[in-house]
């Protein structure tokens, strides 16, 4: 089955205000930064963001809380972004912030049909607030919700005109969950290729995740903490 | 003398033993990296989904889409393997990974662990140190004994908002190793030319010292 749409356009068509939005990324590394360039132009609003990280200032999801165009952050871990900052201090912006093993299991489970499970993660801490507690093998555990998405944004390295999709070293991270837990998830690639060019033993995502598939126009990659090593 | 960040990252890598994977925080656990005991094979596991990762790449060969936990840009050693973050967490939360050593604020003699939240300060969150505490089996804590105005963080019972409970069993200081059992802290070893009378007065939890403390060793 088809999924190319033309270009960035054509793939958010249908986000509308007050959405729930996954983007895939960590940090800035897998972002799908097309898609929230477009978004930026677009100016949709009151937009719930469920991504890992935040971006900073002057990309990634940063460019969306400039523009205001951000309700409620879930993420696992923000604040790499002074707007981000004074959005939440001021109390324009919600955030709720959620163990990153959780956060990606949540969106796993939204996406296979389990509507909740049991996780060590959180117990006793403020995380654990108001959620049932049970106990398994003599430890105790909490219940967390899956998590769905009206749309999922997700970034891949590889893909081809089916939807199947192919990740590069880390970016591939919170991407492939996002993938399974969107009502409608859009994926944009660095490399669109004929159905049958890729190996079908190395798709990381099928095809059957992605309803939207398109080549980004440009890919900055921008890289967040740039550490070397001296050549000796 | 207190140890520097070094120090601590070194008596810490005393610790590790063969075929183990490891995950190493953000911080002073990072620089246990550096001082991997000869004869001794681990692998590094990023949360963000990498096994065996390497040091950081020469100039000129940084990788956008390979980054580790923190962000930094870093290489991979021969074997690694890149994975999800639900697989990611597979691994901690399954308990395939066999060692996590982490930065704290403050730790309590029950092994309560407080390092994500300031009341009152910017919040950023817990990444994946909650899964990491609440599932790891060997937990070693590499932290300052006081805070810059002198107070001890190693505690009777946290104040700060706690990452785990009960979780952590060793710490590892600019003075000394304590383990933690039966609701107290235990002094294992105190760092070169440190008395034991220094670490008891820094440290505010109960404290169990015996009678020969024996100081750290490094080769």
């Amino acid at each position: 089955m088809n999924k190319v749409v033309k270009n960035v356009e054509e793939a958010l068509v249908g986000i509308q205000d007050g959405m729930t939005l996954m983007l895939g990324g960590f940090g800035l590394c897998g972002i799908p930064e097309n898609s929230i360039g477009h978004l930026v132009k677009l100016g949709t609003k009151n937009l719930t963001c469920i991504s890992n990280n935040a971006g900073v200032d002057d990309f990634g999801i940063g460019l969306m809380l400039q523009a205001k165009q951000v309700k409620k952050m879930i993420s696992s871990y923000v604040g790499e972004n002074d707007e981000f900052e004074r959005q939440m201090l001021s109390g324009e912006l919600e955030v709720d912030l959620i163990p990153q093993g959780s956060l990606a299991e949540r969106c796993r489970a939204g996406g296979a049909g389990i509507p909740a499970f049991f996780t060590p993660a959180g117990y006793g801490t403020e995380v654990a607030e108001g959620k049932e507690v049970r106990v398994f093998n003599g430890k105790p555990h909490i219940l967390e919700s899956a998590l769905t998405a009206d749309f999922a944004i997700v970034k891949a390295w590889k893909g081809d005109t089916e939807g199947n999709l192919i990740f590069k070293a880390a970016a591939r991270n919170f991407n492939p969950m996002m993938a399974m837990a969107g009502k409608i998830t859009v994926a944009e690639v660095e490399e669109l290729v004929p159905a049958g060019t890729l190996d079908p033993n190395h798709i990381h995502t099928p095809g059957i995740f992605v309803q939207r598939i398109f080549q980004g126009e440009k890919f900055e990659k921008r890289i967040e903490q740039r550490t070397v090593r001296k050549n000796d | 003398m207190a140890l520097d960040k070094n120090g601590i990252a070194q008596r810490i890598a005393q610790e590790l033993k063969n075929g183990w994977y490891v995950n190493l925080g953000i911080g002073i656990p990072t620089l246990v990296a550096n001082y991997i005991p000869q004869g001794i094979e681990v692998e590094f596991q990023s949360e963000n989904g990498i096994l065996g990762m390497g040091p950081f790449p020469f100039d000129g060969e940084e990788d956008a889409d390979l980054i580790n936990a923190g962000k930094q840009t870093i290489t991979t050693v021969p074997g690694a393997s890149f994975f999800d973050s639900a697989t990611s967490f597979a691994m901690i939360r399954g308990q395939h990974v066999q060692l996590t050593v982490l930065g704290a604020m403050e730790v309590s003699q029950n092994g309560d662990i407080a390092n994500w939240k300031i009341p009152g300060k910017m919040v950023k969150g817990m990444g994946g140190a909650m899964d990491l505490v609440a599932s790891a089996e060997n937990i070693i804590v590499a932290m300052m004994h006081s805070n810059k105005v002198g107070e001890s963080k190693i505690l009777k019972a946290c104040t700060l908002p706690l990452t785990g409970v009960g979780c952590v069993k060793k710490v590892v200081t600019e003075l000394a190793v304590l383990e933690i059992k039966d609701g107290k802290f235990h002094l294992i070893e105190r760092a070169p030319g440190v008395s034991v009378e220094e670490i008891i007065s820094k440290t505010e939890g109960d404290l169990v010292v015996p009678d020969v403390v024996p100081e750290m060793h490094f080769d």
